[in-house]
């Protein structure tokens, strides 16, 4: 399929659309329990766009992806795909889907077969759409060269390639049956730094030339900055805040947003010495959250009342013990939503670009 | 707080006299597809009250060198010198380093679940720990234990040095590995990628706590890590290996100033930036890092260089046949042909 035959998204639905979804596990003894991994998320994804997906580890955010593409089951929750429910499909209905909806896994090893060859590899998805073998063969070496490796490496084994090149040809499976929209779920993090570079900088050539729509998801602040249009930051479970991506690092309006921020190490050191941090008090591991602060578990079933951040929360308050912040869906046009009762309106407290440490005009503000 | 006086108290450190201090170090390993030489002529020192940050990629052979200090390669052949205190360590028998080890040097892993003992509470693990080194009594260790849970920021000590490992999140058992490896008052700390597995926001809180110490104690911390953005925040000096050797040594404000050997510089302009004012394309370094099995016999870097490429043939030749040394000024030394000590990057 090449894209000037395919239907274009109409302005009524985006290409992606996310709907209070909730994906829960079984918990307890028993299992009688559950622990809601994704808690009532909602977001759009435009044609050709990505949307960055950051949270740290137990947001919930690769079991959003994996719900996406129903590696898992939604537990409640609609996931539109071109309009179209594609929540409830069964997995027969959703095989001619599947074709536009792809994915990238963070271990290139572990997600390749290493008992066939690349060509093979990459071929898969073809054959199981009941391309002759030929063509898909044809196809798969075109793919090698299109993500910058050797065709005539096509019939070596996955262990015969480096990191980065094992990600160019998970990269090369996925776009092999022409998607319009990629899952890559933390797809340089098991990479080397000095390969990292590469490998984004090769996402973005693709999504430039193919007119590729990516949910990049990543727990690295600076990678998303670097490959994302918009930018939906999860804490256990919830989205606390989307929206454009200059908006959100500029001026991250949840408390927990700026915290994150402040709390990535900078490579300069004269940065890192200048820079006030915001640092919180815990940590965001799901595990925490069925713990009491005495340390005995609490019930999986009843997260803490009111807003799942306020314990760590630097400027909680009664309201924030309370009651839950509602988050508004983030559309594409928006600038950005927040889910907090007192979100920030001050510029960053993170080194904005092309100010030097000494040079910012006011400091920021001093926190508790 | 008070500590039972340990029967071989440290004699005091001169005061320009590294506390360890590593010479030509090379760590061999025999394995079914020929002899790997993971660390070769390695040398660098580490004074009390600072921290050298050792930054390098998967085989770099950085964690190789962590463990070579501590004598705790079976099997491998370790050549050179790795002196505490002006006392050799490489040929040491197991009963003097298991004398030292703990004591005098301690050391902390990436994964602080494998590194500790599932059927034993933390307190009883730290408390062993004392006893072992200091012949100290079971409650006296226990109370020691508790001090330095309280010490690392553990809500409600007591309490908890009686909770099993599994009890702990991830950033708590690595505060519960920091209180072990300090318990017995040592001078050095090798902390080998610390915070790698932990949430940024619980790397910054043990960061945090890895400086509070050192500075409370004067300790002489190794930090070994991926990340430059935490050496930029952590370390005093760092070296910066790539192929099991030594690529840069320096300061860290004149490493990330003026990196002078080109992975060092590569390294800094591929690195995708929060501060980064536009999304230009990475620059991003060609190829991959270099297999041990069937090292070059020129600059391990050479394949990947954009100076070499840039170079003349002659040049080239060089940087592809002769292995450069570590050379330059003394304060900042590269081991480049062609080093550039002039501008920062981007």
């Amino acid at each position: 399929m090449t894209p000037a035959n395919r239907p274009t998204t109409t302005d009524q639905h985006p290409l992606l659309s996310v709907r209070d979804l909730t994906k829960s596990f079984p918990a307890g003894r028993r299992g009688t329990a559950a622990v809601r991994a994704v808690d009532g998320v909602s977001f759009d994804v435009a044609e050709g766009e990505t949307l960055g997906l950051v949270g740290e580890s137990g947001c919930g955010k690769s079991t959003t992806g994996r719900t996406i593409v129903r590696l898992l089951e939604p537990t409640t929750g609609t996931v539109h795909y071109d309009g179209r429910d594609i929540s409830h499909l069964s997995q027969r209905e959703l095989r001619p889907l599947r074709r536009e909806i792809q994915m990238v896994f963070q271990d290139p090893h572990s997600s390749l077969n290493p008992r066939q060859t690349v060509a093979r590899i990459i071929a898969d998805p073809l054959l199981v759409q009941g391309s002759p073998a030929a063509d898909a063969r044809r196809r798969a070496l075109e793919l090698m060269e299109l993500v910058g490796l050797i065709p005539e490496h096509g019939d070596r084994y996955p262990h015969e390639f480096s990191g980065g090149q094992a990600q160019r040809v998970g990269i090369a499976r996925a776009l092999a049956t022409g998607p319009r929209l990629v899952v890559a779920d933390e797809p340089v993090s098991a990479l080397d730094v000095s390969v990292q570079a590469q490998i984004v900088n090769l996402m973005e050539r693709l999504q430039r030339e193919l007119g590729l729509a990516y949910l990049f998801i990543a727990h690295d602040l600076s990678v998303v900055k670097r490959v994302c249009d918009r930018v939906a930051v999860m804490y256990l479970g919830r989205i606390v805040e989307i929206g454009a991506k200059e908006r959100v690092y500029a001026a991250p309006a949840h408390p927990y947003t700026r915290a994150l921020l402040s709390a990535v190490p900078l490579p300069d050191p004269a940065a890192e010495r200048a820079r006030e941090r915001i640092t919180l008090l815990g940590d965001p591991s799901p595990s925490s959250q069925l713990r009491s602060s005495r340390g005995s578990p609490r019930r999986p079933a009843a997260p803490p009342p009111g807003c799942t951040f306020h314990p760590r929360c630097p400027k909680a308050q009664d309201i924030c013990r309370a009651e839950a912040p509602v988050l508004r869906i983030g559309m594409p046009g928006e600038a950005r939503e927040v889910a907090c009762h007192f979100p920030e309106t001050e510029a960053a407290v993170t080194v904005t670009p092309g100010t030097s440490p000494g040079a910012r005009g006011t400091p920021p503000r001093a926190r508790r | 707080m008070t500590l039972p006086s340990p029967e071989d108290a440290p004699t005091p450190v001169e005061r320009d006299e590294p506390l360890l201090s590593v010479r030509d170090l090379g760590v061999t390993f025999t394995t079914g597809r020929g002899r790997v030489r993971a660390v070769d002529q390695l040398s660098f020192e580490v004074r009390r009250g600072r921290t050298l940050g050792i930054v390098g990629e998967s085989g770099s052979g950085k964690s190789v060198t962590s463990l070579a200090i501590l004598g705790l390669h079976t099997g491998a052949d370790v050549t050179g010198s790795v002196r505490l205190h002006g006392q050799e360590l490489v040929g040491l028998d197991e009963r003097g380093l298991n004398r030292l080890r703990g004591r005098r040097m301690a050391m902390i892993f990436q994964d602080p679940l494998s590194s500790l003992h599932p059927y034993y509470t933390v307190g009883e693990q730290i408390a062993e720990h004392h006893r072992v080194h200091f012949g100290s009594r079971r409650a006296a260790a226990r109370r020691r234990a508790v001090e330095m849970l309280a010490e690392v920021g553990i809500p409600e000590p007591s309490r908890r040095a009686g909770a099993y490992p599994h009890q702990f999140s991830g950033g708590m058992r690595q505060r519960v590995m920091i209180a072990m490896a300090l318990a017995c008052e040592p001078e050095l700390l090798i902390a080998d990628e610390p915070t790698t597995a932990l949430d940024v926001t619980v790397q910054a809180q043990i960061l945090d706590l890895i400086v509070r110490l050192q500075q409370d104690r004067g300790l002489a911390v190794v930090m070994i890590t991926h990340d430059l953005g935490v050496v930029a925040r952590v370390a005093h000096d760092v070296l910066v290996m790539y192929g099991g050797r030594a690529a840069e040594q320096a300061p860290v404000d004149a490493l990330f100033a003026t990196p002078a050997h080109p992975y060092t510089r590569g390294l800094l302009d591929s690195l995708p930036r929060l501060d980064d004012a536009d999304d230009e394309p990475l620059r991003a370094i060609p190829g991959s890092p270099p297999s041990l099995l069937a090292p070059a016999p020129g600059c391990a870097f050479a394949p990947r260089c954009p100076r070499a490429t840039a170079a003349t043939a002659d040049e080239r030749l060089r940087c592809e046949t002769q292995r450069p040394p570590l050379g330059g000024p003394a304060g900042h030394p590269a081991a480049c042909h062609f080093p550039s000590y002039e501008g920062a990057p981007s």
